[in-house]
């Protein structure tokens, strides 16, 4: 059955994506299983998980169901840092085929592995996250996600792979050979953070090139947070259908929730990654439908199991069954990261209330960055707005209408003033990953 | 009789300036006149050139913003009172002008005023009752070259 789903383009179906169909109760059991598994695991291998067990009089019968892992203490990003490069191993290094790491801006890196195992079940999560976006067999995929130690490239290579994708490993930048080789090799779907894709529509008209009249039908976005503003963007100057994907290396990369053809929230791939909502501020946990931080549990990693991962992203569980059919749960795009978060005089702001106010002026989203800096004790906050050809005026009035009405709407937005000033097109610069929303300029000098 | 008046806009610091530019210079495209208009934090550049359209072209590959605008020529004699004359018919006729420049020519003793009209249209149609010369875009090239 599935198979001959498969078969029809438009079906959005993989035999690789049965799990997501799975009854409740069926599934349920897959995760008990597991949760088990992973959690002796961890505790027979990994000193930290051990301890802090122990410490709690926990053992891994302990779990005799689902709500129990409530008891089970957090494991938080500093863990990573705290115990680099290897110390979260729960596999011997001879038995780790393969080593990723983050950047690492902000002092050590954090560096995650993975078995053969462990790689065959993220491929199989990133071809049902494919699938889920309408992928299928014979589809050209231009994969523009950095390859090299970000878990994204790698990730959604083996994942097209699977899938049975024709997977272009371009990686990120060269944005002119992008857009060449989307229009030569008849690509059919990119993926890619949201920020470069716009940064493509944008240098694709100024070669004269209407992605609208190429072949490309989708685009599958994540690693940063991303607007439905920015999405009605994306599909109008493209002419595709743009869905948001969901992961993070500490879990296993991308491949953790994808949408489907509803758009309407991401599938969390529940019987691999265990998904809790809990008040950031205590540690409780929340009843579905409510907004929290979301919490991950890797059901069935073998190099470096997670148990408890604060992810510090912000969302809701959805418990509603999904019109495209999967009985895996879904959560809401993540908005707001709470690392992406700056205080100033007092205020929360995230970047995404920015582009929210910006965006309700333009009603496309221009570049933007936000710059703190510190005078005389006191914290500023200035915007950067890059001048797009759809508000540029050729008369004084109307750019000074156009800054006062982009200013006006972000103080409604976070209650601060702030110094709007309009630049230049393209002095902002552009990220071929993450895209840098802020810049803070606090603590310097 | 209407000219394509090119936009750009530029932040008000050193050097911005000269960069647009020397990008029409090196395509071999002369300024028949441009005027700047600015503010503490940023200005716009005005523009009219001959072939504007390349002019564009070669501006937007560069990155520029560059908006186009239909704005007005007229000649007025370059006199003390040719500018005001022109003005008085405008505000007789509650013509408001959003911004104008002006630049006088090597030859023929006369001024060449450009208008930024809402309505250049109705502009034109009364300039013309009144008895004032409109200047089109091919007419204002001979006076030039």
């Amino acid at each position: 059955m599935l198979t001959e789903l498969w078969n029809d383009a438009e079906g959005g179906f993989h035999p690789a994506s049965a799990p997501d169909f799975l009854p409740r109760t069926a599934l349920q059991e897959v995760q008990l299983r597991r949760l088990r598994a992973v959690v002796a695991r961890a505790y027979q291998n990994v000193e930290l998980f051990r301890s802090r067990m122990d410490e709690r009089g926990l053992t891994p019968a302990s779990i005799q169901s689902l709500q129990d892992i409530q008891h089970l203490p957090f494991t938080v990003k500093t863990d990573l840092r705290d115990t680099y490069p290897f110390g979260l191993f729960a596999s011997p290094m001879s038995d780790v085929v393969r080593l990723h790491a983050s950047s690492g801006t902000t002092g050590k890196p954090i560096v995650v592995a993975y078995t053969r195992e462990d790689v065959e079940v993220w491929s199989e999560v990133m071809a049902r996250t494919f699938a889920s976006c309408g992928l299928h067999r014979g589809d050209i995929l231009q994969n523009a996600f950095g390859y090299g130690l970000f878990t994204g490239g790698l990730g959604a290579h083996y994942g097209g792979e699977t899938l049975g994708a024709t997977v272009i490993p371009i990686s990120g930048g060269n944005t002119d050979r992008q857009i060449m080789l989307i229009r030569d090799f008849n690509v059919t779907a990119l993926c890619c953070t949201p920020s470069y894709f716009t940064h493509m529509i944008e240098r694709a008209r100024e070669l004269g090139i209407d992605l609208r009249d190429l072949s490309l039908r989708i685009g599958i976005f994540g690693a940063e947070p991303w607007t439905d503003g920015m999405r009605h963007h994306i599909e109008a100057e493209a002419g595709i259908k743009a869905y948001d994907i969901y992961g993070l290396s500490e879990i296993i990369g991308p491949g953790v929730a994808s949408e489907c053809s509803a758009q309407d929230g991401l599938h969390v791939f529940e019987d691999h990654f265990y998904p809790e909502i809990i008040d950031p501020d205590t540690g409780e946990a929340l009843p579905d439908g409510e907004e929290g931080e979301l919490v991950l549990t890797t059901l069935s990693k073998k190099a470096m199991p997670m148990i408890r991962y604060r992810t510090r992203d912000i969302t809701r569980l959805i418990t509603e069954p999904c019109s495209c059919g999967r009985t895996i749960r879904r959560m809401r795009r993540v908005g707001r990261r709470s690392d992406d978060m700056f205080i100033i005089r007092g205020v929360n702001v995230f970047p995404s209330q920015v582009e929210a106010a910006l965006m309700a002026v333009e009603g496309t989203l221009p570049h933007y960055q936000i710059i703190l800096t510190r005078a005389g004790g006191l914290d500023r906050i200035a915007v950067e707005v890059e001048v797009t050809p759809e508000v540029f005026s050729d008369k004084i009035r109307g750019l000074e209408d156009i800054r006062a009405r982009l200013a006006q709407s972000i103080e409604r937005i976070l209650g601060i003033r702030v110094d709007l000033r309009l630049v230049e097109p393209r002095t902002i610069a552009r990220s071929e990953g993450k895209a840098k929303r802020v810049i803070d300029r606090r603590n310097e000098g | 009789m209407k000219l394509q008046q090119l936009s750009l806009f530029l932040e008000n610091r050193p050097g911005r300036l000269e960069a647009p530019l020397a990008a029409i210079a090196a395509e071999g495209i002369n300024i028949l006149t441009l005027s700047l208009a600015d503010t503490a934090q940023f200005g716009i550049l005005r523009l009219i050139v001959r072939d504007w359209e390349k002019a564009k072209r070669i501006l937007e590959q560069a990155g520029w913003v560059v908006n186009l605008t239909e704005v007005v020529a007229v000649d007025v004699l370059d006199r003390p009172g040719g500018l005001a004359g022109a003005l008085r018919i405008l505000e007789d006729a509650n013509l408001n002008v959003e911004y104008m420049y002006a630049f006088s020519l090597r030859r023929d003793d006369k001024a060449i005023l450009i208008f930024r009209f809402e309505d250049p249209d109705r502009a034109i149609q009364v300039l013309l009752d009144q008895g004032l010369h409109v200047v089109d875009g091919d007419e204002l090239m001979t006076f030039v070259s």
